[in-house]
């Protein structure tokens, strides 16, 4: 039995409530997830989101839910001793995609975080995909190329079918103004993002 | 087993649309195809956003002054009042609610929107909220109108109110849209009618009350929203 409230599609206005800043109005959460002085390895992770016709969808909503650098999360669930070491850091961002279906993020790589039983997970961020035209969102993780041993024996990434996996591996570019990591979401088509139904 | 009290019932798609239902188009190429991966709770999806009431201005709430320039906007104005709740009954305390609307002419201040009704220069459209201990949220706004889209021929939306809530963790996340009781356009909806299961998309439907009513005020809606729940609490010993 459940009494779950259907979800519906956050439409083509969403930006009205949730990326208010078009409109010179407050939000909650922005691209910038992390501040310029939060401990860590300042990265961008850019991407585009593609329909499964491959054209860009310039009207999804991304979300990021993430650990610090040192793999802890800002939420009372996180129950291991000591503290952030920035209390500032929420570890939440969200962005709408641009005409063209990019988005980005400026925050730190997290840290490797606890898994099932005794096991760890690699560093990854949590990903939320919205969009019009997705009555429901998909959840969906970004892991990092240069974590290839931990991805390894990642729990969660070692439940995706191997010819998938590429599908949630950010690639690094490291470039004069900094680190970036791009991972494109595919919605539909031959390379479809893996999404998760944790 | 720890673990047990802490998991998260599956998301119950007998009640959440399917991501390609092809009344509403632009599902066609923007709904994954392939089966979800199944996978297991760990922290990363136990936890998730925090805000609370430090993180709300104090009109937040109040849609018919959170944008007002130089008067009050125009329309109906309502008092939409609920609980937000897990699936089990349970209350969901200090988890924030964001709405977003069109104007009583069913118009929405985004660029995008071309329907030719006039926008409220009093009106923005959007509020935000965080529940009480009980789990009790309020917003005052104005009934939004219906408003033409082109999915098909002559293809109108049914007056709602778009929800989006995070509750206690990840697996909690929600959006969602309220629709008005009777509305003539909701058998003719796609994406209301995109939720498989009868008593499911009825829960989208909030329910007139005069208890929420004001006199000489506003006329109230009642919106409770069930969010996923834990399994089963904890041994309490």
């Amino acid at each position: 039995m459940s009494n779950e409230t259907p979800s519906q599609t956050v439409g083509p206005y969403f930006a009205i409530g949730l990326t208010p800043q078009i409109f010179a109005r407050r939000p909650i959460a922005t691209s910038a997830i992390c501040g310029p002085d939060t401990p860590g390895e300042q990265i961008r992770l850019a991407g585009q989101v593609l329909d499964g016709a491959g054209q860009p969808v310039e009207d999804a909503m991304i979300e990021v839910w993430q650990a610090d650098a040192d793999g802890r999360y800002a939420h009372p669930a996180d129950q291991r001793p000591g503290s952030l070491r920035d209390p500032t850091f929420r570890g939440f961002g969200r962005a709408g995609t641009n005409a063209t279906g990019d988005f980005c993020f400026d925050t730190v790589k997290p840290g490797a975080v606890p898994g099932p039983g005794n096991t760890l997970q690699a560093p990854h961020l949590n990903v939320i995909v919205f969009s019009r035209g997705m009555l429901t969102h998909a959840f969906t993780r970004v892991y990092f190329d240069d974590e290839a041993t931990a991805n390894e024996t990642d729990p969660v990434l070692s439940l995706v079918d191997q010819a998938r996996r590429g599908t949630l591996i950010a690639r690094r570019k490291n470039s004069p103004t900094g680190t970036t990591y791009r991972f494109d979401i595919h919605l539909q088509g031959k390379s479809e993002t893996v999404f998760l139904d944790p | 087993m720890e673990r047990e009290g802490k998991e998260i019932s599956p998301r119950d798609w007998k009640s959440h649309p399917p991501y390609v239902h092809l009344p509403y188009t632009s599902t066609a190429l923007r709904g994954p195809k392939r089966p979800l991966v199944l996978t297991p709770q760990t922290l990363s999806e136990l936890t998730g956003p925090v805000y609370g009431h430090s993180d709300l201005d104090p009109l937040d709430g109040d849609l018919t002054r959170n944008a007002a320039v130089n008067g009050e906007p125009l329309g109906e104005r309502i008092i939409v009042e609920g609980r937000v709740l897990d699936e089990y009954g349970r209350p969901v305390p200090n988890t924030l609610l964001e709405v977003w609307q069109a104007n009583a002419a069913g118009r929405y201040i985004h660029k995008r929107d071309q329907h030719h009704a006039p926008i409220d220069p009093n009106f923005h459209g959007a509020g935000r909220c965080v529940t009480d201990e009980n789990g009790r949220y309020r917003f005052i706004s104005i009934k939004p109108g219906p408003y033409p889209w082109r999915n098909h021929h002559n293809a109108w939306r049914p007056s709602h109110i778009h929800f989006s809530l995070f509750g206690p963790s990840l697996l909690t996340r929600l959006v969602t849209q309220m629709f008005f009781p009777g509305d003539p356009l909701l058998p003719f909806d796609p994406i209301y009618n995109s939720v498989p299961d009868e008593t499911a998309r009825k829960r989208l439907i909030s329910e007139f009350s005069l208890d929420i009513t004001e006199p000489e005020e506003a006329t109230g809606y009642r919106f409770d929203i069930y969010l996923r729940g834990r399994k089963s609490t904890p041994k309490e010993t």
